[in-house]
């Protein structure tokens, strides 16, 4: 998993069904210090993140599709990056 | 998944079965700030509605392919979605 902080969100009307009531967040892969690392990307929020949040992120398809396994459409989720869980504290001594 | 913006169609007539009728459209990677993060590349409108100068978001990898009607097909970049909007915390990296 990768560690991001969360810069804003993405708003679609237009979409593939199973993106419909999942709010897609803008994401920024960051060190453990905080430090921008690499372009931004997109992730789906299972975790009601906001801005400035540093998260968790999952960019593996199995692993979503084990997450959203109750979500119906047959395991076809063309859904990639999930925010996983919200970081408290970074420890590296 | 990642922002894109289409800037062409692509037509290819002869192709992988199962890629008939699906729609392919040239699109350039984005940040969130409309900075260009890679070369162009092809990718499979899922969304079948979109069109040049549309800024998209994009699956790429194996799901990009189960985004499309047939789900075994050797796609691997799919547009899911047309943006209307993109919001950007102006403080949320000073957080």
């Amino acid at each position: 998993m990768k560690l991001c902080r969360v810069l804003g969100n993405v708003v679609a009307t237009v979409k593939h069904a199973t993106y419909t009531g999942k709010k897609l967040m803008i994401v920024e892969p960051v060190e453990a210090d905080g430090k921008a690392v690499g372009a931004t990307f997109l992730a789906v929020d299972l975790v009601q993140a906001g801005p400035g949040d540093r998260v968790l992120v999952m960019q593996e398809g199995n692993g979503v599709r084990q997450l959203l396994r109750r979500d119906g459409h047959g395991g076809k989720l063309p859904i990639r990056s999930v925010i996983v869980g919200i970081v408290d504290e970074v420890d590296t001594p | 998944m990642y922002l894109g913006r289409v800037i062409g169609t692509v037509v290819a007539t002869r192709k992988a079965a199962g890629l008939d009728g699906v729609p392919l459209l040239a699109v350039d990677p984005l940040d969130d700030a409309g900075r260009t993060t890679g070369p162009t590349q092809i990718a499979a409108d899922a969304t079948r509605v979109a069109g040049p100068k549309d800024l998209v978001y994009l699956v790429g990898s194996r799901e990009a392919a189960l985004a499309l009607e047939e789900t075994f097909v050797p796609v691997d970049a799919a547009i899911v979605g047309i943006v209307d909007q993109v919001y950007r915390d102006p403080t949320a990296d000073r957080r």
